[in-house]
């Protein structure tokens, strides 16, 4: 699996195609929501589709990275997954890994992803274009864009 | 009625660009049909037996007569001069090729329409009250409200791949025309005790393999958190809807497993939270729509005269208008469902006329109805001969507004890929049967809605009659429905017994009003008579 490496369950920071942060990325290994709830020390986390993101929020001042993982592109908690955190102050590197594709990236970047592993590389003039593509956009979701409701009424 | 302004013009002109670099894409091999498939979808292409079919969004079923106009013109472009009017109140077209599709949706774009969301596991389009705006019995115009929702739902970034696909219906009277319950989320406009107006939330409903009719899960969502509350509904249902088994991934069954209680107490709980993230558009918005919607120019003083002497058009008045908020108007229903016609379909001339007889009678408005009809909501009574007229001289005059052969009908296995049996012939052979033998007319209201398999797009479950399609041993096999109602007083019909045959099923439909002419007291409707006397009867006549 490509979101695997030898060393295990996470996704090495050569595997980040887009990512939009200042910061350094972290290198560490990303562990399950269970192993995380036993070792709360523990920096990066990765959230599978059936996990419940809100059982990070009590540690989210200590952690740098959540990755969540889209096995399938059709399945859509994640991007629930990703508002919720965002919602919440998470304000540490949110990345999408797995299944993330040209044409779905826009849409995460908008529930507030700022990197994205893809499995398969994609091909970057087509991310490009579809990151630029939306002049406005109509919903509030806290990716810091003006809704078109905000843009009429001020 | 609601117009775009630069943002919603430049927001649809987008999509026309992004589906038509997706469509190269495709074309050239480097978007694979796995992965095109959802976004295709979302844009209304299916792949259907024998082409792609592609269906057009009619938002909350209102057009002008430019718009009209427009999907006349496409038929003739880009299909086979012929538009099929669907139940979700849109317009689909069966033969269309995929390199036409981004051409489509540019001329689409030109009169404010789209093909958004009308597929595909999202939000999709808003269906309301075909009268909205225009009847006598209603609270206020529910479409601003359903304006409201359709901007939050377009391209809503965290809803465009939920477990499965959801339907939204708002209205605002008593009288339920748009099947309210029988939707993912079904919104009734309500006046509280303070006199204000909000929102009663449905959630669950719907047809399909399992139907169920939605449970009230909050009576009143104030206006300033309507936007919120529907938030709040769809991330529980995205988090939790079921994805291990397509036919129990629609929210009827989480909210039918968590029960409505709790699935409404999870709602409450992230509606709490939400509140705080800003995310409902300001009340400033809701006015600006509503704007749109203020109520033409009516005329005061005019005539409630009708010239009755003419028995053709004095039917067709009695039968296909509905009582209108201002007096001297009615709102009139086209019939698309002529004497062994298919159900549904016009000509490109046909949407053409209908076009242009908006513009001269309807103050440049009509609307397509969930049963398959066109509806012109502001008719003058003194012009409704003159109007009855034209509609005659081009086959759409026909009289039978919720008679037994305003026929509801999917598309079936003439066209559909899911189908198990054909729906059309059925349909049309029940039309001419009914038409030969001179019952249709003394039936009264009678509601026959027919599916060819049991996904139910012909809504078979809520029809006063209704026909289920099914594939038994290779063979097309009908099974009968009795007592299913999508009206206010929402019921499902159970099915009789045994299927029958093509020929079959049609003797079986005439047995059935049979019973309900021997059994009938004063003012019954068929549906009234089967709820009083049973099954019993009806199953004694058919197998008897």
């Amino acid at each position: 699996m490509a979101d695997q490496n030898e060393n295990g369950d996470w996704t090495s920071p050569d595997d980040v195609q887009f990512r939009f942060r200042d910061d350094e990325v972290i290198s560490v290994p990303a562990v399950t929501v269970d192993s995380f709830k036993d070792q709360t020390n523990a920096q990066a986390v990765r959230i599978e589709p059936g996990d419940d993101a809100r059982d990070l929020l009590p540690y989210l001042d200590r952690l740098s990275l959540v990755e969540v993982n889209f096995p399938a592109f059709t399945d859509g908690r994640g991007y629930s997954a990703a508002r919720i955190l965002r919602e919440a102050g998470f304000t540490g590197e949110l990345r999408a890994v797995g299944e993330v594709l040209v044409d779905q990236v826009a849409l995460m970047r908008r529930c507030g992803f700022d990197a994205f592993a893809p499995e398969k590389k994609l091909n970057e003039a087509d991310v490009e274009a579809t990151f630029s593509r939306w002049p406005h956009v109509y919903q509030a979701t806290g990716d810091g864009r003006e809704p078109i409701w905000k843009l009429r009424h001020g | 009625m609601y117009k775009y302004d630069q943002y919603d013009q430049a927001m649809v002109d987008a999509r026309v660009e992004e589906f038509r670099d997706q469509t190269r894409r495709r074309l050239e091999g480097t978007l694979a049909e796995e992965h095109f498939r959802p976004l295709r979808l979302q844009n209304g292409l299916y792949l259907q037996l024998h082409a792609y079919m592609l269906r057009v969004a009619v938002p909350y079923g209102t057009l002008n007569s430019a718009q009209m106009h427009a999907l006349g013109d496409i038929a003739d472009k880009y299909d086979r001069g012929y538009g099929h009017f669907t139940t979700r109140q849109n317009i689909q077209y069966n033969w269309i090729k995929l390199e036409d599709a981004p051409d489509i949706l540019a001329d689409l774009a030109k009169v404010e329409m789209h093909a958004i969301q009308t597929s595909g596991n999202c939000i999709r389009n808003i269906s309301s009250d075909h009268y909205a705006g225009a009847a006598a019995d209603e609270l206020i115009d529910p479409r601003p409200y359903a304006e409201l929702l359709r901007q939050w739902s377009s391209f809503h970034p965290e809803f465009l791949a939920l477990p499965r696909k959801f339907k939204i219906a708002v209205i605002a009277s008593e009288t339920d025309r748009a099947a309210m319950r029988l939707h993912d989320i079904g919104i009734r406009m309500v006046k509280n005790d303070a006199g204000e107006i909000g929102c009663a939330f449905y959630v669950g409903g719907g047809m399909g393999r399992t139907p169920m009719i939605g449970p009230l899960i909050r009576d009143f969502v104030p206006l300033d958190q309507l936007i919120t509350y529907s938030e709040a509904c769809l991330r529980v249902y995205n988090r939790y809807g079921r994805r291990d088994n397509k036919y129990k991934a629609r929210i009827k069954i989480l909210v039918h497993e968590l029960g409505a209680d709790e699935y409404a107490r999870q709602v409450e709980e992230e509606f709490a939270l939400l509140l705080d993230q800003g995310i409902e558009p300001p009340l400033a918005e809701l006015e600006r729509i509503k704007a749109y919607f203020a109520d033409p120019d009516f005329k005061s003083g005019l005539t409630e005269e009708l010239d009755r002497s003419d028995p053709d058009f004095a039917l067709w008045v009695d039968r296909n208008t509905h009582a209108h908020k201002v007096p001297g108007y009615v709102s009139a229903t086209i019939s698309l469902k002529p004497t062994g016609g298919i159900p549904g379909d016009a000509s490109a001339d046909q949407i053409r006329l209908m076009a242009a007889l908006t513009r001269e009678y309807s103050f440049d408005e009509c609307r397509v109805t969930h049963a398959q009809n066109i509806v012109l909501p502001h008719v003058e009574i003194g012009r409704l001969h003159e109007l009855w007229s034209k509609l005659e001289e081009a086959g759409l005059g026909t009289p039978n507004l919720d008679q037994i052969d305003d026929i509801i009908a999917c598309p079936g296995l003439d066209y559909c890929s899911l189908a198990n049996a054909r729906s059309i012939p059925v349909a049309q052979k029940i039309s001419e049967r009914f038409a030969a033998n001179g019952k249709a007319g003394e039936l009264g209201q009678l509601k026959l809605k027919i599916s060819g398999c049991i996904n139910a797009c012909g809504h078979h479950h809520a029809g006063h009659i209704g026909i289920l399609g099914v594939d038994r041993k290779g063979k097309e096999n009908y099974q009968l429905l009795l007592g299913g109602c999508e009206a206010e007083d929402t019921s499902l019909g159970k099915i009789t017994g045994p299927g029958f045959d093509e020929d079959g099923i049609v003797d079986a439909v005439e047995k059935a009003t049979d019973v309900y002419l021997s059994n009938r007291e004063d003012g019954e409707r068929f549906l009234d008579t089967y709820r009083r006397i049973g099954m019993d009867p009806f199953k004694e006549a058919l197998y008897g």
